[in-house]
C-alpha cells in the first residue's frame, strides 16, 4: 500500500490540472512518418559522432552516432535508427531547444517496414548484472534522463573508482509529473507497471541499492493502484510507492527528494553525495526495455493536448517525427493565434512552428491559443515571488540586479539555485517574464567567467614570456661576464710573455745600435779609384731619374743589377 | 570661552588619535588598484592603446596617464567595468585606438613559412610554435588575437581568420519590457 | 486551487481601495461629508498631477493611471488630513506626494518613500494651523457648510465645533500634568469608550477590512501583525506610568489604517518576510515614541518615513536561506 509524504517544501503552487482530456486513450502505437530528421544531440552534453554515410542503408535500431570518446566519460549518448530507411542527409536543422538552435541531424528516409536490426539481444539474467555492465548496457541503448533534462543515465551510473564515495542507500524514481497538461508518465505506469518495476529491480540489484522510493503525485489514483498492484511480496519489501501532494514543482528533484526523505541538497551538490540517486520513471521503462528485449531507446511516450486538437492523448513518437506530423495525427487544426510549446506551460519551450522533430526530452506537445500579452508593469516589491519560490529564493531582488547586471550579488543571492520553474513568473501582478531575466543574467555570468579564464590564462602566458625573456638575458650577461673573466684571465699571462719579448726585441736592436756605432762604414774609407767608381754610379742612377737633364736615352726597365749600391 | 577652545581641541586630538588608530589597525588589505585594472582588460597584448601590452595601459590608467576608454578589445563592457571600478564616468570607445570587432585568430599558410622566427619572437603570449629554418605553427587556443606577429613576417604568410565559436556559449538577450525601460537604459 | 493574490496591479490596488471604504463610511457617519469631499479632491488632484508627470516623463500614460496606485496613495492622504480642510491643502499635499514622493524617483515601484507619508509631512510642517482643524464628532454640520469650508476655509462658529483631536488632547493636557482618566472624564465630548470617540469605531472598520485584504492575500500578515504587536508592547511596558493603554493606542488615531494600508505599501516596505517583521516593529516602536514623548500627536507617519529609510539595509541582512544553503 502507498503511504503519504510526511514533509513538504516551501512555496510552490497548486495549478489546474488539465490532465483528464489527454488521458481518455490508451497509448496510442508511433505513426511512421516518411521522414525521420534525427538530432545527434538530444540530450545534455556534446553532440554524437555519425557513424554512417550518406547512403547507407539501416534497420531498426542500429546505432547511428555514437560517443565520440572510447573512455566513454563524456556528457554524451549514444544515437538509433528509430526505423529502417536509408540515410539521405545529414546537415543542419532547427532542434527543439529554448535558444532557437540549430544543430545536425541524420535524415533518414523510412522505407515503411520498420525492420529490426539482427543485433538485438536480451539479457538472459538481468539479475546478475553487475554496476559496470548495466552501465555498459545502459550506454549502448542510447539512454537519457526522460524527464526533460536529458541527462546521458550511464553517467548516472558512474562508480568512480575511489573508496571516498558515498555508498547509494535509496533509489528515488520520479513519478510526480507536476506540470499542468503532461500525462504520458501516468499512462505509461497505468498501462507497464509491471515493467517498471523490473525495470527497478534491475537498477537495485546492479548497482546493490537496497531502498527504493517511488515519488508519485497523489492525483494519480489509478497509476498508483497499477504500482501497488505491480508488487509482490518480496518487491514490497525494497519498493515503497509514496504519494506526494499535488503542487507544482513537486516534480522538481530537489524538491522531490525533499518531501519523500526531508533532506534538502547542498547548493552545488548531487542527489548522489546524500547517497541517492533519482531517476525518471519512463528512463527506468526504457532500462527495463535494453534489458528484456535488447532495443536502445528509439521512442517515448508523448502528450499531444491542448486547444484545437479533437484527440488528445498518449501516443508513441518515433525520435525524428516532426511535431506537424504528430500534431495532424491527432486531428490539430491550425490557427495563427496559437503557441506552439514542447513540453508544459510552466517550464515548456515555446516554437514559432510545428517543423521540429520530437527528440528524447519531449514528454509533451502542447497547444495553447494566445491569450492577449500584457506590457509588463514595473516590479512593485510586492513579494508574492518570493511566497512561491521552491527554492526559497529572493525573485524580486533577482530581477532587480539582473537588470543592473549587478553579478556579484546575484551570486550572493544564490541565482544558479533557479529551477526556472516559472512559479514566481506566474504570480507577479506586474506579468513581468522574470525568467527570461534570469536565464539572461546566468548566461551573463557564465560568459564573464569564461571570458576572464581566457584573459587570465593569456595574463599567464604573457607574464611568462616576459619571465623567460628575462631570464634568457640574465643567462646571457652572466655567460658573457664568465667568458670575460675567463678572458682577462688569459691575457694577464699573455702580457707578461709579451713583456719579455718586447724586452728581447728592445736589448736585440739596441745591440744592433751598438754594433752599428762600433763597426765602420764601409764608405768611409774608400780608394780614390772607389770613389769615382761610386761618381759613376751616381751619375748613372741620376740620368735615370733625370734623363732629359743628361740627354742620354735609358731604357725604362730598371736593372735590378744597378741597384745594388749603398 | 578658553575652557571651550581646550575641550574643542582635547576633543579633536582624541578622535584624530582613535581614527589614526583604526586606519592603521584595521586597515582593509585591498589588491594594488593597478592590479585590479589589469584584471579587467582582456589581455590581449595587441598594443593598441599605445601602450606596450596590458599591464602598462594598466599602469598608465592608475597612474592618470591615458583614458578608460583607449581598448578596442575590450570594447563597452571593459570601460563600463572600469568607469564602474575607479568611479569615473564611462564613454564610448575612442575610435582612434581602433574598432571592437570579433575575436579572430591568425594562421600560418605553412605553403609559404620560411621558418624565419622573427612571428616566434613578436608574439608575446608565446602562440607560435617552431624554431629556426623549421616549419611555424600557431596554436590558435592560445591566440589572442593581437596581431603583432603580422607585420615582421617577411613573406606575409600569416592570416586573420575569425575565431571559432565555442558552440556551447550561446547568446541570450535582456527582454525588453517596454514599460521597463528607464531613461538610464537607453 | 491556491489561494493567490489577485494577478494583476489594478486588481490589487481595486482591492485596498475596497478595503479601505468601511473605514470611510465609519468617518462619515461620525464626522461628516468633510472627508468625502476631501476625497474627491485629492484623486482628482492625483490624477492630473500624474498624467502630466507621466508625459513630462514621456511615459505611456493608459497602463499607469489604469494601475491605480495614485488613487490608492490620494486615497490615504485625504483620510490623514483633518476633515475640515480647505481644498488647497489637500491639493499641495497631494500633488506634492505624486511630483516629488513619487515621480521623482523614477514612478511606480522605484520611491524608497511612502508617497503618502511624504505629502503629510509636508503639509504638517508647513501648514500646522489647518492641519489642527479637526470637525467635533457628532457635529453634525450639513454638507453645503462642509462645501463651504472647502472651498473658502470659513465656517460659521468654527471655534465651537472645531476640537483637537484625541490625541491631540492626550497631549496638550497630559502635558499639564492630567492623567488620562481625568482628561477622560473632562472631555466627554472627545473620548468614546476606551480611546477616542468615533475614532474606536474608525479603526474597528479599517482593522475589518485590513483583514479582509489579508484574507485575499493581498497584503502579507508580518507587518500588521509585527506593527500592533510592537505597538502594543511598548504600550505595555510603559502602561502604568504613562496612562495611555494599548487599546487606547491600537485603536486611536491612524494606527489601523497604518497597520493594513500604509505601512503594507509594498513599494517602499521591506520585502523579506523577517525583514518585514522588523521594518513594521520599527514603525510601532517610533510611532509610540513619538506619541509619547515627541512633539507631535501621531507619530505614524515619521516612523514609517524613518523605516522607509532603513528598508534596503533590513533586506539585504534578512535574505533567506536558499534551498540547500547552509
Amino acid at each position: 500500500m502507498s503511504l503519504f509524504a510526511k514533509y513538504k517544501f516551501n512555496g510552490g503552487l497548486k495549478l489546474a490540472g488539465h490532465k483528464k482530456i489527454s488521458m481518455q486513450e490508451k497509448i496510442a502505437d508511433a505513426i511512421i512518418p516518411a521522414q525521420l530528421i534525427v538530432p545527434l544531440q538530444q540530450h545534455i552534453g556534446r553532440a554524437a559522432k555519425p557513424i554512417v554515410n550518406i547512403g547507407d542503408k539501416v534497420l531498426k535500431g542500429q546505432c547511428i552516432a555514437c560517443l565520440s570518446d572510447s573512455k566513454n566519460n563524456t556528457v554524451t549518448a549514444a544515437i538509433h535508427a528509430p526505423s529502417s530507411g536509408e540515410v539521405i542527409a545529414i546537415e543542419q536543422h532547427v532542434i527543439p531547444s529554448m535558444l532557437k538552435q540549430t544543430g545536425d541531424c541524420i535524415t533518414i528516409k523510412t522505407d515503411g517496414k520498420d525492420t529490426w536490426h539482427n543485433d538485438i539481444n536480451p539479457i538472459n539474467d538481468p539479475l546478475s548484472l553487475d554496476n559496470d555492465s548495466l552501465k555498459q548496457i545502459i550506454l549502448e541503448a542510447g539512454i537519457v534522463g526522460l524527464g526533460g533534462a536529458g541527462f546521458p543515465t550511464h553517467l548516472k551510473l558512474t562508480t568512480k573508482n575511489s573508496n571516498k564515495e558515498k555508498p547509494i542507500d535509496a533509489l528515488i524514481i520520479n513519478a510526480a509529473e507536476c506540470e499542468p497538461y503532461i500525462t504520458c508518465d501516468a499512462a505509461l505506469i497505468q498501462e507497464q507497471a509491471t515493467r517498471i518495476i523490473q525495470g527497478i529491480q534491475f537498477i537495485q540489484h546492479a548497482l546493490n541499492i537496497k531502498k527504493c522510493i517511488i515519488g508519485i503525485e497523489d492525483n494519480k489514483p489509478q497509476a498508483i493502484k497499477a504500482l501497488e498492484l505491480a508488487l509482490d511480496d518480496k518487491t514490497k519489501e525494497q519498493i515503497e510507492i509514496i504519494q506526494v501532494p499535488t503542487r507544482y514543482p513537486a516534480g522538481g528533484e530537489k524538491q522531490l527528494i525533499q518531501v519523500l526523505t526531508g533532506k534538502q541538497i547542498p547548493i552545488n551538490k548531487l542527489p548522489r553525495d546524500l547517497g541517492m540517486i533519482c531517476h525518471n520513471v519512463a528512463t527506468t521503462y526504457a532500462v527495463a526495455n535494453a534489458i528484456l528485449d535488447g532495443i536502445p531507446l528509439i521512442e517515448r511516450i508523448v502528450t499531444v493536448t491542448g486547444d484545437n486538437i479533437e484527440h488528445p492523448k498518449n501516443m508513441r513518437v518515433l525520435f525524428g517525427t516532426l511535431m506537424n506530423e504528430v500534431l495532424n495525427s491527432c486531428g490539430y487544426t491550425e490557427n495563427n493565434n496559437q503557441d506552439i510549446i514542447m513540453g508544459g506551460p510552466m517550464m515548456g519551450i515555446h516554437l514559432d512552428s510545428a517543423n521540429y522533430p520530437v527528440i528524447k526530452t519531449t514528454n509533451c506537445i502542447l497547444v495553447k491559443n494566445n491569450k492577449t500579452t500584457t506590457t509588463p508593469l514595473p516590479c512593485i516589491r510586492c513579494g508574492e515571488c518570493a511566497r512561491v519560490c521552491p527554492a526559497n529564493l529572493l525573485p524580486q531582488q533577482l530581477f532587480w540586479y539582473s537588470r543592473s547586471k549587478d553579478y556579484d550579488r546575484l551570486q550572493e543571492h544564490q541565482i544558479f539555485s533557479c529551477i526556472e520553474c516559472g512559479c514566481c513568473d506566474y504570480v507577479c501582478p506586474s506579468h513581468i517574464p522574470l525568467v527570461q531575466f534570469y536565464r539572461f543574467a546566468k548566461n551573463e555570468i557564465w560568459t564573464q567567467e569564461s571570458d576572464k579564464k581566457i584573459s587570465d590564462h593569456a595574463r599567464e602566458r604573457h607574464e611568462y614570456r616576459q619571465y623567460r625573456l628575462e631570464r634568457k638575458k640574465a643567462e646571457d650577461a652572466e655567460r658573457k661576464a664568465k667568458k670575460k673573466a675567463l678572458l682577462n684571465k688569459k691575457q694577464g699571462i699573455d702580457t707578461s710573455a709579451d713583456d719579455a719579448k718586447k724586452s728581447a726585441i728592445e736589448a736585440a736592436l739596441q745591440r744592433v745600435k751598438e754594433k752599428q756605432t762600433a763597426v765602420p762604414k764601409n764608405t768611409s774609407n774608400l780608394t780614390a779609384e772607389q770613389q769615382k767608381k761610386i761618381k759613376e754610379v751616381d751619375r748613372r742612377r741620376s740620368d735615370k731619374i733625370n734623363p732629359a737633364a743628361n740627354n742620354t736615352t735609358t731604357k725604362n726597365t730598371i736593372n735590378p743589377k744597378d741597384d745594388n749600391n749603398g | 570661552m578658553l575652557i571651550a577652545i581646550i575641550a574643542l581641541s582635547v576633543l579633536a586630538i582624541a578622535f584624530g588619535l582613535l581614527l589614526g588608530f583604526a586606519a592603521v589597525r584595521y586597515k582593509v588589505k585591498t589588491n594594488p588598484v593597478v592590479d585590479q585594472i589589469d584584471a579587467l582588460l582582456p589581455q590581449t597584448q595587441c598594443g593598441q592603446c599605445t601602450y606596450p601590452g596590458c599591464r602598462p595601459y594598466a599602469e598608465a590608467i592608475a597612474a592618470d596617464e591615458a583614458d578608460i576608454n583607449q581598448c578596442p578589445p575590450g570594447g563597452q563592457t571593459t570601460i563600463l567595468a572600469l568607469a564602474d571600478l575607479l568611479g569615473k564616468d564611462p564613454k564610448p570607445l575612442n575610435d582612434e585606438h581602433g574598432e571592437h570587432a570579433e575575436k579572430t585568430v591568425v594562421y600560418i599558410d605553412e605553403n609559404v613559412c620560411i621558418g624565419c622566427t622573427l612571428c616566434i619572437q613578436a608574439c608575446p603570449v608565446d602562440a607560435i610554435l617552431g624554431a629556426a629554418k623549421l616549419m611555424h605553427t600557431v596554436i590558435a587556443s592560445e591566440c589572442t588575437g593581437c596581431d603583432l606577429c603580422i607585420p615582421p613576417c617577411p613573406v606575409d604568410c600569416i592570416h586573420i581568420i575569425p575565431a571559432v565559436e565555442d558552440t556551447k556559449k550561446i547568446s541570450v538577450k535582456l527582454p525588453i519590457a517596454p514599460l521597463l525601460i528607464n531613461e538610464s537604459d537607453q | 486551487m491556491d489561494n493567490i493574490a489577485p494577478s494583476s496591479v489594478t486588481r490589487m490596488m481595486l482591492n485596498v481601495i475596497y478595503a479601505l471604504i468601511p473605514g470611510i463610511i465609519a468617518y462619515v457617519v461620525f464626522f461628516g461629508w468633510g472627508i468625502v469631499l476631501n476625497i474627491l479632491v485629492a484623486v482628482t488632484t492625483a490624477i492630473v498631477t500624474e498624467i502630466i508627470m507621466l508625459q513630462l516623463r514621456k511615459r505611456p500614460i493608459k497602463p499607469f493611471i489604469m494601475d491605480g496606485s495614485a488613487v490608492v496613495t490620494a486615497i490615504l492622504l485625504a483620510l490623514a488630513l483633518p476633515n475640515l480642510a480647505p481644498w488647497w491643502l489637500t491639493f499641495i499635499g497631494v500633488s506634492f506626494a505624486i511630483i516629488v514622493g513619487k515621480h521623482l524617483y523614477g514612478g511606480l515601484g522605484y520611491n524608497p518613500f511612502n508617497p503618502a507619508m511624504i505629502g503629510y509631512v509636508l503639509l504638517l510642517i508647513s501648514f500646522p494651523l489647518e492641519m489642527t482643524v479637526w470637525l467635533q464628532p457628532d457635529s453634525n454640520i450639513s454638507f453645503s457648510q462642509n462645501l463651504n469650508y472647502l472651498l473658502h476655509a470659513t465656517l460659521n462658529n468654527i471655534d465651537a465645533m472645531t476640537m483637537a483631536t484625541t490625541m491631540d488632547t492626550v497631549k496638550t493636557q497630559s502635558g499639564l500634568g492630567l492623567s488620562v482618566t481625568s482628561i477622560q472624564s473632562n472631555f466627554p465630548t472627545v473620548f468614546g469608550q476606551f480611546a477616542g470617540k468615533g475614532w474606536e469605531w474608525i479603526n474597528l472598520m479599517f482593522l475589518l477590512g485590513g483583514l479582509w485584504l489579508l484574507f485575499r492575500r493581498v497584503i502579507s500578515w508580518q507587518i500588521p501583525t509585527a506593527f500592533l504587536i510592537s505597538l502594543a508592547v511598548m504600550a505595555l511596558i510603559f502602561y502604568p506610568s504613562t496612562d495611555t493603554s494599548p487599546m487606547y493606542h491600537l485603536f486611536s488615531g491612524a494606527t489601523m489604517l497604518c497597520a493594513f494600508f500604509i505601512a503594507t505599501d509594498p513599494v517602499t516596505a521591506s520585502t523579506t518576510p523577517n525583514g518585514r517583521l522588523i521594518y513594521a516593529a520599527g514603525i510601532g516602536i517610533f510611532a509610540y515614541i513619538i506619541r509619547t514623548w515627541g512633539g507631535y500627536p501621531d507619530g505614524i507617519a515619521f516612523g514609517v518615513l524613518l523605516m522607509n529609510m532603513a528598508a534596503p539595509m533590513i533586506d539585504y541582512y534578512t535574505r533567506p536561506k536558499a534551498f540547500g544553503e547552509s
